[in-house]
């Protein structure tokens, strides 16, 4: 990385869109040398490099290995921004800071949570999930006789219904991508499948429902069908690796890939198979979505396809002039991410961007993309498809459809549920990124 | 429409022992009699399956929720720190405050969650009689059941509530 580009490298690379985004392929004809130069938003063109020096640390030995890994002091003030700090009778929400890291993990600490009476301190050797109700034998599991049952793990993003919300407001909202869209993360979660559990209790052939509940103070509930039981879903025991966090649902949650956030139960204590589903308070109410119409979609399920640009993003400025890697995420609860353009002039033209590997169903995929930041002023935007065929719907088409509010609502409110248009970044000549509508 | 594959697991283990019960799945968890699930067992539908034995009058939800729940939703419910419980405008834009008296389906509903949730600091503490006393005293301050009727498993699924049929499955085929 210490070699800078050669100036006529990087006037080769193709233009594949307007306003100058370049060819998605420009990192591996052009080598190293251009990646590098691409990397971060702090690289200033030619700028002569000071003479190397030793630092402290360099010249002593360092720390003591510790049993559970910190990260650097330096990074502590990387951290999810809270909606409920001091713990009142209300909703808890803790998000995620997406322009502030990389990758398609989440790290445990920053995946978002969101707990409606607080978080429980559960004694995982007492906690009990009971599966009863239309099966033709009732039982109960700890999570010890769990942890003896075939696991399977499985990258999955979890997306709150309500993430994007800020997004219906019918202004842009000068918010970060935090504040934005920091309601969805993604992480690797291992457990056992719900389909072994269900072999194993029976299911009587009349049960098109389950009811989950959760050993939350508000016994969470909410029903999914009998169908996603069967396909994907998954009583998660593992977050990355380790025991699941205390605000993911720890000692167990119900994993349903690519459906609301809400339904994947936390802190799972119960399965009731039945008939019809329990219309319980959160399918009914707090994530049923008002239409212009008047009507309400219910048991929305799905999260649709979605992308949005992380770097640059509003906070992180552009520091002058030249190449800038523009990189983002892209789900779908329908599967694979197979496509995202790009467009650095407000959509009216737009370049393929480059999927990193491995494509996952129902996991965060990461898209990149080179630019060449003439210094004017450029509104950058993502487009994703999944590998259904759905396509993020434009602004325009999402709000003929879905409306947007009659107010400008508060950030951290709710006006509505299920966002998944776009989102636009607008970067003015000093390189600040402000949040439009384009 | 779906084959009860345990049973075959089952008698396998018992004829071949735990080699063949471990192919089939560790069979490691516990049975246990619906009466020993029925302290968890909580959960109302919304045709009234589930409904314990009990009922309650406005008169008596009346005197409960000035004690235990207005010092949160208000004064007879009119919205405090937490939200109304009763009244609510029309829903006239995407981001209309949704009530009781104006969005939800069902009445079970309300009974459902009061009695899981409710009061927030101290849930499950309320008798059954309570709930459905509380849960007749918010329908009729709503005005969606006369003064003096009483709410129990039998009245309480008749309720029909305004906004029924205002819901539209949004994927249908994921059911
Ligand atoms: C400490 C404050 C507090 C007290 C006391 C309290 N509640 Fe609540 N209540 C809440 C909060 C907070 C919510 C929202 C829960 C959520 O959305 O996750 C709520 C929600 C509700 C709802 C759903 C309202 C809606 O339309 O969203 C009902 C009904 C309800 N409470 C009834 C009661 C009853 C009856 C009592 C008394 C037995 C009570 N509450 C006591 C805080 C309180």
């Amino acid at each position: 990385m210490e070699t800078t580009p050669d100036k006529q490298d990087l006037e080769r690379l193709e233009a594949v869109a307007g306003n100058g985004l370049l060819d998605r392929r420009a990192f591996l004809r052009s080598g190293t040398a251009v990646a590098g130069a691409m990397m971060g938003y702090t690289f200033v063109r030619s700028a002569a490099a000071e003479r190397l020096a030793e630092e402290p640390w360099s010249l002593a030995p360092g720390g003591i290995s510790r049993p559970y890994e910190q990260r650097s002091h330096f990074e502590e003030k990387i951290v999810r921004t809270l909606s409920n700090p001091n713990g009142e009778p209300r909703t808890s929400h803790a998000r995620t800071p997406h322009h502030l890291v990389n990758g398609t993990i989440t790290p445990n600490g920053l995946h978002f949570t969101i707990v409606h009476s607080g978080t429980p301190d559960i004694d995982p050797d007492k906690h009990r999930l009971v599966i009863h109700g239309l099966v033709k034998r009732p039982l109960v599991f700890t999570l010890d006789s769990l942890s003896r049952y075939p696991m399977v793990s499985r990258f999955s993003f979890v997306e709150c219904g309500g993430n994007s919300a800020p997004m219906f407001s019918k202004e842009p909202i000068q918010a970060s991508v935090q504040a934005l869209h920091g309601l969805a993360s993604c992480a690797e979660w291992t457990g056992v499948k719900l389909s072994t559990l269900l072999d194993e209790t029976g299911i009587d052939a009349k049960a098109k429902w389950i009811v989950a509940e959760g050993a939350d103070s508000l016994a969470l509930s909410r029903s999914f069908p009998v169908k996603k039981a069967l396909d994907d879903a998954m009583i998660a025991l593992y977050q990355n690796g380790e025991r699941l966090m205390p605000g993911n649902g720890y000692p167990m949650r119900l994993l349903l890939p690519g459906y609301e956030g809400n339904m994947n139960v936390k802190f799972l204590r119960r399965l009731k198979l039945v008939e019809q589903p329990a219309m319980s308070y959160y399918e009914t109410r707090t994530y049923s979505q008002i239409l212009p119409n008047g009507k309400a979609f219910r048991f929305y399920f799905l999260q649709e396809v979605k992308s949005f640009i992380t770097h640059p993003s509003p906070g992180l400025a552009l520091r002058g002039p030249g190449f800038y890697e523009i990189s983002g995420i892209a789900y779908s609860g329908n599967g694979r991410i197979s496509k995202v353009t790009v467009s650095a002039d407000g959509g009216k033209s737009w370049g393929e961007a480059a999927l990193q590997a491995p494509l996952l169903p129902k996991a965060f995929t990461r898209f990149r993309m080179p630019w060449r930041w003439d210094g004017g002023p450029a509104v950058l935007q993502s487009r994703a498809w999944d590998e259904a065929g759905n396509v993020q719907p434009t602004r325009a088409q999402f709000v003929a459809e879905r409306g947007e509010t009659k107010e400008v609502p508060r950030v951290l409110g709710f006006p509505n549920q299920h966002y998944n248009s776009l989102t636009s970044w607008a970067v003015d000549a000093k390189g600040e990124v402000k949040h439009v509508y384009a | 429409m779906f084959m009860p594959k345990p049973l075959h697991a089952f008698a396998l283990a018992v004829t071949l022992g735990s080699g063949a019960a471990v192919a089939e799945g560790p069979n490691l968890g516990r049975p246990i009699d619906p009466a020993d699930i029925a302290p968890w067992d909580i959960s109302i539908l919304p045709d009234g399956t589930g409904l314990p034995p009990g009922g309650g009058t406005p008169a008596q939800g009346e005197r409960i929720f000035a004690q235990k729940c207005a010092m949160c939703h208000g004064e007879r419910g009119k919205g405090g720190v937490a939200a109304a419980v009763v009244g609510g405008g029309p829903i006239d834009r995407i981001e209309a405050p949704k009530t009781i008296a104006n969005f939800w389906g069902y009445s079970t509903t309300v009974f459902d969650f009061i009695r899981r949730a409710m009061p927030w600091q101290q849930p499950r503490t309320l008798t059954d009689n309570e709930v459905y006393a509380l849960t007749a005293f918010i329908l009729a301050e709503n005005k969606l059941i006369g003064q003096n009727d009483s709410m129990n498993a039998d009245t309480l699924p008749k309720v029909r509530m305004p906004n029924r049929d205002g819901f539209i499955i949004r994927f249908p085929d994921e059911i």
